[in-house]
């Protein structure tokens, strides 16, 4: 037992769990079978007579405890105690079955595996692209990923602000098979530094070199003055031609594809933020989760979605 | 208030106050639900604003249906039953409007700090330190002022009624303190002194009694009041009385744990909150059994009188949860129902069937009295009100049960290849038609309280245009 405490119990604790739990079991039957009965004899209509003391104008009978609920109340008793043998509950004994929770859930776990690994053995095999186009194989993958990535990706993966389209041909890590495979084995941890210290000027300065950089509308002249700052600061990532990437996370800023445009929000607007707060985009890694095996599957039905059109 | 209607011995002034706030507080907190279950076939409704979104407006209903509408009719009636039952006026009557009026300032704490987001998070008890320490302090003088009046009764024996008002006073005082055990950050923001798992089972077990004492024992303790009175007829067995009351509070101290099924509480605590709920059954049916009992020879009252049939199916859907706890405990059914609607529904068939509907027949039987008057303005309106009460509390559980049933039968629903064979999301559509029967059924509770508050407007105005009357002159 590995649990409240860190440990077992220590043996008072045990011991003192176990006197007040069948303390408790034993009071409730001594107070059920001490008032059992009643001297008194019913009248004819099967009543007996009352306690002698009104409250309020209120009187008590002394009827005598019904059988049924007598014998219900026998019955949970013992059932209890049964299962107290059976079961953990009395203490560090963990019961004459054995049971546990955790060992319940290994034993699930256990079972499932036999049962559905053959299902997922046949595919590992088949390399992505042709997996792709196995429908049979792309239904099973596409309720993988209504599971597991849908919650960020979306049902129809198109992504979501912060949460990346999955179906354009955008790739910030790439979006060959190995990158996909690789992406949800490990995670990605996508890092935009702050850059505060820069000052607002530079920043609008950047801002408008970075509109510049997709044909969107900008001021010339902050522009011309923003190239620089980017030479020194930010192609090291984004590259000098800004078009990103992929063995760093860093997007290709040359498309009209903006990972943190909040709805309504000016292009303009979401890169200022950007540049004074920085982003922190975080895809949890799956393969600990999900299986390797079954992270082929979802990386092929991530692949398939370019075929959709 | 006409001193008309001031009674010699006993101090109704406060039992007045709490049964008008109970009405009041009963409107609001069911308005905030209705809202919420609106909120849930609508999302729009949210209006987009922090304030009114489903996370705060939530604990407000519940705060607003358990504290306010809830604490507000066990104080009127315990307050009224010690006093009856023992003979003698309250211990005090300064502290008894210390407690209505801090009870109030909590409440309207609560109305303003939870929409505002302040919470600590545990459910039930979400409330910060500086209200909790003003809920800890009126709640002691609760507890005095109840526990000497006890004490200086004018009658031998203490009434059934009490023992469970005691007892639920006690309880709360005790798991209020320990539960919202917390280091104050700033004036209001506090962390609980509980880590991890402790803190789970420290709220849970606080969460669970909350039900077990504050929702049960304290409306038995109005049970054994009002249930006998109404019916005019003897309770059925004091013996079972003695037996269940005591298993009851016993038993049900361990019941917490049956909510942390399958966490990273420990197996042992597990199973043994599963087996202290099925050990519960036999004592939570006692109530029922004694309540049901007390009306044979008086069945026949039922066709004539709506307030003793709340008072009656109350105790059916008393008897009906009380089944469907334990059976939820157990952790075979528990991995299905557990996290869905189901619970959901479960909870409302005690606060609907049980707490909400003894209360109304309570309260039909009591605010007459409190008032000078033998009978509410109408009893065609108490009838309708039961109906609609009834038919509200059926929509509602039946569309949880078939919610949560559904709900979790497709989070476990694989297909031949293992993987689930639906999303989140699809559950959360399926539940539409279910959320919405739920909402209808909340506005039939809603409709019934306001028709209620009319009944209860009228009986006392009618009560007021009597008192102005000349005093006939004596021949």
């Amino acid at each position: 037992m590995n649990n409240l405490w860190g440990d077992s119990l220590s043996s008072f604790w045990s011991a003192w769990i176990i006197v007040i739990t069948l303390g408790t079991i034993a009071i409730s039957a001594w107070l059920l079978f001490a008032n059992r009965k009643t001297d008194k004899t019913p009248d004819s209509e099967g009543n007996v007579e009352t306690t002698g003391h009104a409250a309020d104008e209120i009187e008590e009978y002394d009827n005598p405890l019904p059988k049924w609920w007598f014998q219900l109340f026998v019955g949970t008793v013992i059932f209890s105690i049964g299962y107290l043998i059976l079961y953990p509950g009395l203490g560090n004994f963990e019961g004459v079955l054995g049971w546990s929770q955790e060992g319940q859930w290994e034993k699930e776990v256990a079972q499932a595996e036999e049962r559905f690994a053959p299902i997922f053995a046949q595919y590992q095999e088949v390399p992505i692209p042709e997996l792709a186009k196995d429908q049979e194989a792309m239904q099973v993958a596409e309720r993988i990923f209504q599971n597991n990535c849908a919650v960020c990706h979306g049902s129809n993966a198109q992504g979501g602000y912060g949460f990346p389209n999955l179906t354009d041909n955008q790739w910030l890590y790439g979006g060959e098979p190995e990158n996909i495979v690789t992406t949800l084995n490990n995670g990605r941890n996508g890092l935009m530094p702050s850059w505060q210290q820069l000052g607002e000027n530079n920043i609008e300065n950047l801002t408008q070199y970075v509109l510049s950089l997709s044909g969107l509308e900008h001021d010339e002249d902050r522009a011309e003055q923003g190239e620089s700052t980017f030479m020194s600061v930010c192609a090291a990532c984004h590259t000098p031609q800004g078009t990103g990437n992929t063995a760093l996370g860093a997007p290709n800023l040359t498309n009209d594809t903006w990972l943190y445009l909040a709805p309504g929000q000016e292009v303009a607007d979401s890169i200022r933020q950007t540049l004074r707060n920085g982003r922190n985009g975080h895809m949890p890694a799956q393969a600990a989760y999900i299986g390797e095996e079954r992270v082929h599957l979802v990386a092929a039905y991530v692949y398939s979605l370019r075929f959709n059109d | 208030m006409s001193t008309a209607i001031e009674h010699p011995t006993y101090n109704y002034k406060v039992v007045r106050q709490f049964a008008i706030m109970t009405v009041v507080w009963g409107i609001v907190g069911m308005t905030i639900g209705v809202i919420l279950a609106a909120q849930l076939v609508w999302p729009e409704l949210n209006l987009g604003l922090p304030w009114t979104s489903f996370g705060r407006l939530r604990p407000l209903h519940t705060n607003a249906v358990i504290f306010a509408f809830g604490g507000s009719a066990l104080f009127a009636t315990s307050y009224y039953v010690v006093q009856r039952t023992c003979q003698t006026r309250l211990f005090s009557d300064k502290l008894a409007a210390f407690t209505f009026w801090g009870w109030q300032a909590v409440i309207l704490s609560a109305v303003v700090t939870l929409p505002l987001g302040y919470t600590t998070t545990k459910e039930y008890a979400e409330l910060e330190w500086p209200i909790n320490i003003l809920i800890a302090v009126v709640w002691v003088t609760y507890a005095l002022i109840f526990l000497m009046t006890i004490k200086q009764r004018k009658t031998s024996h203490i009434y059934v009624a009490n023992w469970f008002f005691a007892s639920f006073i006690l309880t709360i005082a005790v798991l209020h303190i320990v539960n919202n055990a917390a280091i104050p950050v700033t004036a209001m923001y506090s962390t609980s002194i509980y880590a991890g798992t402790i803190d789970a089972m420290v709220q849970w077990w606080y969460g669970h009694n909350a039900v077990g004492f504050f929702l049960t024992a304290g409306f038995l303790g109005m049970m054994y009041y009002f249930v006998p009175k109404q019916a005019e007829r003897p309770v059925y067995s004091y013996r079972l009385s003695i037996v269940h009351f005591w298993a009851l509070i016993m038993v049900y101290m361990w019941a917490g744990p049956h909510h942390l099924h399958y966490t990273a509480l420990p197996n042992w605590a597990q199973s043994l909150g599963m087996v202290m709920s099925i050990i519960l059954l036999a004592p939570s049916w006692g109530g029922m059994i004694n309540g049901m009992m007390t009306l044979s020879g008086a069945w026949h009252k039922l066709r004539t009188d709506p307030t003793l049939r709340f008072l009656v199916v109350a105790l059916s859907f008393y008897g009906m949860s009380t089944f469907e706890g334990p059976m939820m405990a157990v952790k075979t059914v528990n991995a299905l129902s557990h996290y869905t609607d189901w619970t959901i529904g479960h909870v409302h068939a005690g606060a609907l069937g049980w707490v909400a509907m003894i209360t109304i027949g309570s309260m039909y039987h009591l605010i007459p009295r409190l008032f000078g008057r033998t009978e509410m303005h109408s009893v065609n309106l108490i009838a309708v009100h039961f109906w609609l009460a009834t038919i509200g509390t059926v929509l509602y559980i039946a569309s949880m049960w078939v919610n949560g049933i559904l709900q979790g039968l497709m989070w476990r629903a694989i297909n031949p290849d293992g993987t689930l064979m639906y999303t989140f999301v699809e559950a959360v559509e399926a539940s539409a038609p279910g959320y919405f029967v739920r909402l209808v059924g909340g506005l039939f509770w809603v409709t019934g309280m306001l028709i209620m508050a009319y009944n209860v407007y009228r009986t006392i105005k009618r009560n007021e245009a009597i008192s102005q009357q000349p005093a006939p002159q004596a021949a």
